[in-house]
């Protein structure tokens, strides 16, 4: 059930780039003046180990297609997870039916024809993995077992679990433009439970990767995930105070992502957003650049187009501390009067620029303060930039860490917190979309006992 | 025909051309010997929305999800395959995946057997089609309107409908067929105010399972629209929110969240079985204060949280989690309950065909108490009174559970006073509910809005709970104490 040929790849490529004609074909038959849509088909194999043994083997399968139509500026879309020409035809009648209901908007469109990638770009984004049940088995069970004799304070596990996907996306409008292109994604992680006197910890790491041969190996994975449980043992409370934060690498992705919502079209032309009318102005200290790689070969969100078939290109989200960009689609550009930047379906591959600063060299610039290491809830105002969240971590005393710490929230706002941002670490050790290091904050409050 | 199996047999099986002998075949070639269960999940699931934006109808969507998941378990392990292809042949190749978990056994002969008998918590109606679609939009543009006219000071308002009609068949290894057809509508109202380039946001909004008519009853759409507004003007006047431990009045309803993160998750059956909750190994013990009693409930009628039956054929039920401060039981699945030698006590739940069923919460709430609301607060010198919440989230294993408040005040003096900004509350499951030192006599559920997460699948959920008051609780706030 996994895709593992590549010519099978490029006939089911084929087929789909022909539904997608169909289904614009369609449209235009029910009076559509324009039209889009995309359909993907994947496959995969996950398997999960627990004490040693298998605990789920699971199939995956998936298929979908979704449709917008126009009818001159009124608009209407459906969505099915039925291939079957049937439901296609009913697919693109029920689109045209909803668009019957909904109003004029003079920014329901497609894309300018001539922003539409031209070809389609090889990113080297597809790996398939053929693995079978037993070594998938074979790898997540090596996985948890450096897990598990990392440290006897590992008593408990919730498993190592493997995955490998295959997949195809297509997408098309009524530009003319058709474009398709296959990818995969492996992954392998692990989460074990800690215990010392009469409290358990629970801490995980995983890998990501285009292509198998770019994970972390996976006894280094299982350690990672009972190093990370270990340390965590034996944490306490803090007085409330007010300290300096050092928010771990992974940890501090989360700010950069707080950021590209605050600045996505989106947000922005609901006014929900705290960084409205920021264009052109210092958000962050001078030495801060943040920037989109949306070709990156083997990024894990690299795309040669976007959701609107826009050709997409890299870009300083932020350089030298200064917003220089939106994050917008067709939509929200037309609506903030703006030019499209490639970004229908998010941003693709940030690489947040990192200091000199290793991780002893970020906590030794921080001093005395709380280093955190992990997050809770949802306590992000997008609207005011308020910022509150549960936090777990190590107290931080001259530089050397003291103590593990929990049960506390950290709190500011992220607009102040942007600006008083002290250092990025080079310390990035961790697979995922965005490259970043770890993020000294000056000053937060913290609330404890 | 207004009968779940014979609405999922006509509106699944036979468009696909499968009959009887099909599902028998499927049957046998996984109830070999060597599995201990196995079922067979069909879904259809058509969902139709509308969103309302800057005063316009910029958007509708109808989509249909549909396909079979196909599970077999032999001791702790589980094969699992999916498709989203209803013929047979696929259906076939997906059983054959998935029952490789266990040593090839040889064919069992399995026949469909009785067909389970049905409650009515809701009825079996298309919600989609309960309304005609102009008056579906009609009902969008009278919520903006609502919401425009109460104050100058609202400039953007966001409004959304939902509804759903999710069909499913189960079909288990002894041969029991159960259908259930269970409609949820959904209405959601955003609104930003502004007021001299400081701006806030409120939210409100509703659902049940039941038809799109529910919005129209009791001016409830409108009455969304007005609790929106009061809660963006309420923040526009909202204060940093104080930091560190202190006395907290929690307000009826809604904020019953902290009962779903500080000890319902920590109950579910699978933490349990394999001793990863904070609350393992302690049925029996005391876990929170005398008259503190929590249920999980799936059936109370109409509500998002309820179902006819769980996602694995069982029958819901109520089920008493903590009753007068002991920890009573916990809630399972039928691959829990059978490894601990219990009985599922029906909060087998999935996201879709395409999941596999976990033990998951319903309708998660707090009995009253006696004291009334008015004395709870009156009884607080200093202390915070949160009555609204965004989400929350728990580390099952150290116990600990954060809820974020999305309108909160000062108590000051045993009266309520200024409005503060949202603050993330943090505590630890295990011996929050030991500090509740009065309990309100005024229970009441939410509006029908939870959606809860867990390894990645969503699925529908109630809370509730009376006033309480917390003796101790971490307040996560800038402002000095």
């Amino acid at each position: 059930m996994s895709i593992t040929s590549t010519e099978d790849t490029a006939e089911r490529l084929a087929r789909l780039e022909q539904t997608i004609e169909h289904l614009l074909a369609e449209a235009k038959r029910l009076g559509a003046s324009a039209a889009e849509a995309s359909v993907g088909s994947s496959a995969g194999l996950e398997v999960g180990v627990r004490l040693g043994e298998v605990e789920t083997v699971e199939h995956t399968r998936d298929n979908g297609l979704s449709i917008t139509v126009y009818f001159g500026h009124r608009r209407g879309s459906s969505s099915t997870t039925d291939l079957s020409h049937d439901s296609l035809r009913a697919a693109v009648k029920a689109a045209c039916a909803i668009a019957a209901h909904t109003q004029e908007d003079p920014c329901a469109n497609l894309a300018d024809a001539a922003l539409m990638a031209h070809g389609v770009l090889d990113l080297d984004l597809y790996h398939p993995w053929p693995i079978g049940v037993e070594e998938a088995v074979r790898i997540a069970a090596e996985c948890e077992d450096a897990a598990r004799g990392f440290d006897p304070r590992i008593v408990n596990s919730e498993g190592a679990s493997l995955s490998a996907h295959s997949g195809l996306q297509v997408y098309g409008n009524s530009h003319g433009f058709v474009g398709g292109y296959p990818s995969t994604r492996h992954g392998l992680s692990c989460a074990v439970i800690g215990e010392e006197g009469d409290t358990m910890q629970r801490d995980y790491w995983w890998t990501s990767a285009r292509a198998a041969a770019d994970l972390e190996p996976a006894r280094l994975v299982g350690e990672r995930a009972a190093q990370r449980t270990v340390a965590r043992l034996g944490g306490r409370q803090l007085d409330t105070c007010k300290a300096p934060v050092l928010f771990r690498a992974e940890v501090a992705t989360g700010l950069v992502r707080s950021l590209v919502s605050a600045i996505s079209g989106s947000s922005l032309y609901r006014r929900a957003s705290f960084l409205l009318d920021h264009l052109g102005e210092r958000i962050f200290p001078e030495f801060v650049r943040i920037h989109e790689e949306p070709h990156l070969p083997r990024g894990l969100s690299s795309a040669p187009f976007d959701g609107d078939g826009v050709a997409t290109w890299a870009k300083d989200l932020v350089s030298e501390g200064v917003l220089r960009t939106y994050v917008l689609d067709t939509y929200s550009g037309c609506r903030m009067k703006l030019p499209t930047t490639g970004n229908a379906g998010g941003v693709r591959n940030l690489v947040v620029a990192m200091g000199e600063r290793d991780r002893a060299g970020m906590l030794a610039l921080m001093g005395t303060g709380l280093f955190v290491t992990e997050l809770m809830g949802h306590g992000v105002n997008a609207v005011t930039g308020d910022y509150s969240r549960g936090a777990a971590g190590f107290w931080v005393e001259n530089g050397e860490i003291a103590y593990p710490v929990e049960e506390i929230t950290i709190a500011g706002n992220l607009k102040s917190m942007y600006a008083n941002l002290v250092a990025v670490g080079n310390d990035c050790d961790f697979s995922g979309s965005t490259r970043n290091g770890s993020w000294l904050i000056d000053e937060m409050t913290i609330a404890g006992q | 025909m207004n009968d779940p199996i014979t609405i999922a047999r006509n509106s699944i099986l036979v468009p696909a051309r499968l009959d009887d002998h099909h599902l028998d075949r499927l049957l046998g070639l996984l109830a070999g010997s060597h599995l201990d269960a196995a079922d067979i999940y069909f879904q259809k699931s058509r969902l139709q929305s509308w969103v309302l934006e800057d005063g316009v109808i910029k958007d509708g969507n109808f989509s249909i999800e549909q396909g079979v998941g196909i599970r077999a378990v032999s001791g702790e392990k589980t094969g699992f395959a999916y498709s989203d292809e209803l013929e047979y042949p696929a259906l076939a190749q997906a059983a054959e995946a998935a029952r490789a978990i266990a040593r090839a056994g040889s064919q069992a002969r399995v026949r469909i057997g009785h067909v389970q008998a049905q409650r009515r918590l809701y009825e079996p109606i298309d919600p989609l089609e309960s309304l005609p679609d102009e008056d579906k939009v009609e009902l969008l543009r009278r919520v903006d309107a609502e919401a425009k006219r109460q104050d100058t000071r609202i400039k953007e308002v966001t409004a959304s409908i939902v509804a759903v009609q999710d069909t499913v068949l189960v079909l288990s290894d002894d041969g029991t067929l159960a259908a259930d057809v269970r409609p949820l509508v959904r209405l959601n109202i955003s609104v930003i105010a502004e007021d001299q380039g400081h701006r806030e946001q409120g939210g409100s909004g509703g659902g049940a399972r039941t038809d799109l008519g529910w919005f129209l009853l009791e001016d409830r759409a409108l009455e969304f629209a007005r609790e929106a507004v009061r809660l963006a003007l309420t923040n526009l006047e909202a204060e940093p929110a104080p930091a560190g431990s202190m006395t907290v009045v929690l307000g009826p309803g809604w904020p019953g969240v902290l009962l779903h993160e500080a000890i319902g998750h920590g109950l579910e059956g699978d933490f349990n079985r394999k001793g990863t909750s904070a609350f393992a190994g302690r049925v029996g013990e005391r876990v929170a204060a005398p008259g503190v009693t929590v249920v999980d409930d799936g059936t109370l009628p109409g509500r998002r949280g309820s179902l006819n039956m769980d996602d694995e054929g069982t029958t819901t039920q109520s089920t008493v989690l903590i009753e007068n401060g002991i920890l009573r039981g916990y809630m399972q699945d039928k691959l829990n309950a059978r490894l601990m030698g219990v009985r599922s006590t029906g909060n087998g739940r999935r996201e879709s065909y395409a999941h596999l069923p976990m033990p998951r919460m319903t309708n998660t709430y707090m009995l009253a108490g006696t004291h009334d609301p008015r004395e709870i607060i009156a009884s607080v010198e200093r202390g915070l009174y949160a009555v609204n919440f965004g989400g929350g989230q728990v580390d099952i294993t150290s116990g600990k559970f954060v809820f974020s408040t999305s309108e909160a005040y000062l108590i000051e003096g045993g009266k309520i006073g200024r409005p503060v900004k949202g603050a993330t509350l943090i505590g630890n499951g295990p011996d929050v509910l030991t500090r509740v030192s009065m309990i309100g006599n005024d229970l009441s559920l939410d509006t029908g809005v939870g959606t809860c997460g867990k390894e990645g699948q969503s699925v529908p959920v109630g809370v509730g709970q009376p006033t309480l008051r917390i003796d101790s609780l971490t307040v996560g706030g800038t402002g000095s104490e």
